[in-house]
């Protein structure tokens, strides 16, 4: 037996290794996750980070990870990999291109998974992003009812109604009376 | 529901604790509600795979992968070391990232004030693929000190930042890996908000005499282990 290797935070210094830009080194992931070409619906999830006096995070990274339109979570082989990859403006501001993902019946409304890292964070926080627009879904979710439903809508983007591709819009809060969701797993 | 193996949990008395004063960014950033209780799922059980299009040979040699016109500057160093889950078992093809300062303590980033010298041979970012017994190698410049605003005449100690995946998203890991025999651990109120003494050694690389190249680097040893499979009852 082993013992895990502490957490410690990412730091304000990753981007030049996680999330570049055009200094030649080409980033494993990033905000675009799908295309035109990639099955399913195409949507954009914009959100901002927000500290615990409301302040916008300018130096987070937030980590996707999420299922196929038709569910199931991607395999090596398949072209939408299901991982993406931002980091936050000087709006504490970040976004993703993908596609909305499916769910299968033993798995609950349809969601993506995120990973919250940054300067401050001793250890990242797991949160999940429902959509607005499955209500009938997410009043079935065993997650989301499980969750204090004054807390629940922190969970759930939402769609913002424009023409165009759908736009789904998530605050994350890391503390105060608005705190985000975190799930102890 | 899933033929996937159930995690063992987050293990909280090696990990730091979310808040802790000493480190003054937690103040506004670290997390006041109890976590929330989530079964695993098919979502936390699986995982993005990175075969080997996110990796090339060149990305895990830190002192070859951004040189412009020369060589990079500094103390050269090779870290390695195993990627194994709580049970001893080697994590195969798992994507490791590092990045770190350079030798006179800056990073190559637009937020970093330190009046210290970039170099325009080194990025200090690197990556890599575990083998097929977990293993992993980096060649790199040892990084120095640098200062930051956490508290007068504050020093962070040199560090390695490490980012790693395993084969489901909650094995996740960012942590720093230290360098033995360094006199600003003790000052560090990243490396000792993790309470546990024995668990902060596990942030401390060893001096590695095997991994020492002749005539060429000094080898540092640092082992990462992930959250592994939930211990179960003795089966005979
Ligand atoms: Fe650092």
């Amino acid at each position: 037996m082993s013992s895990q290797t502490p957490s410690q935070t990412v730091g304000p210094f990753f981007s030049h290794a996680l999330t570049p830009s055009g200094d030649g080194h080409a980033p494993i992931a990033g905000r675009q996750l799908a295309d035109e070409r990639t099955p399913g619906t195409l949507i954009r999830i914009e959100g901002r980070v927000l500290d615990g006096a409301g302040h916008p995070v300018t130096d987070a990274l937030v980590e996707i990870w999420q299922a196929r339109h038709d569910g199931a979570y991607p395999e090596g082989s398949d072209a939408f990999r299901g991982f993406g990859r931002a980091s936050t403006d000087a709006g504490g501001r970040f976004w993703f291109q993908t596609v909305k993902p499916g769910a299968l019946p033993e798995n609950g409304a349809p969601h993506v998974n995120a990973a919250v890292f940054a300067r401050g964070m001793l250890n990242h926080a797991f949160t999940r992003i429902y959509f607005s627009d499955e209500q009938a879904e997410n009043s079935r979710d065993p997650i989301l009812t499980s969750v204090d439903p004054t807390r629940r809508k922190s969970l759930v983007a939402s769609l913002r109604d424009l023409v165009g591709p759908p736009v789904y819009e998530f605050e994350i809060c890391l503390q105060g009376a608005h705190e985000t969701v975190f799930f102890d797993v | 529901m899933t033929s996937k193996r159930i995690l063992g949990p987050r293990d909280w008395s090696s990990h730091p604790r979310q808040a802790h004063p000493d480190y003054k960014s937690t103040l506004l950033r670290s997390q006041r509600k109890p976590l929330v209780p989530l079964p695993q799922s098919l979502s936390e059980l699986t995982g993005p795979v990175f075969g080997h299009f996110a990796v090339t040979s060149e990305d895990a040699d830190l002192t070859r992968n951004a040189v412009r016109d020369g060589e990079a500057i500094g103390e050269r160093i090779i870290v390695a070391g195993r990627l194994v889950d709580e049970a001893g078992r080697a994590i195969p093809n798992a994507l490791i990232e590092v990045w770190q300062a350079n030798a006179a303590g800056r990073y190559v980033h637009s937020q970093d004030q330190h009046e210290a010298p970039l170099d325009p041979n080194f990025l200090g970012a690197g990556r890599a693929l575990t083998d097929s017994a977990g293993r992993y190698r980096f060649t790199t410049i040892r990084p120095g000190a640098y200062p930051w605003r956490n508290h007068p005449n504050a020093w962070r100690p040199a560090h390695i930042h490490f980012s790693v995946f395993g084969t489901a998203f909650i094995q996740r890991l960012v942590t720093q890996m230290y360098f033995p025999g360094d006199p600003l651990l003790a000052l560090d109120p990243i490396f000792n908000a993790t309470a546990d003494a024995a668990a902060r050694q596990r942030l401390v690389a060893g001096y590695s005499t095997e991994l020492t190249e002749p005539e060429w680097a000094l080898g540092f040893e640092f082992d990462i282990v992930l959250r592994g499979p939930r211990a179960t009852p003795l089966e005979s």
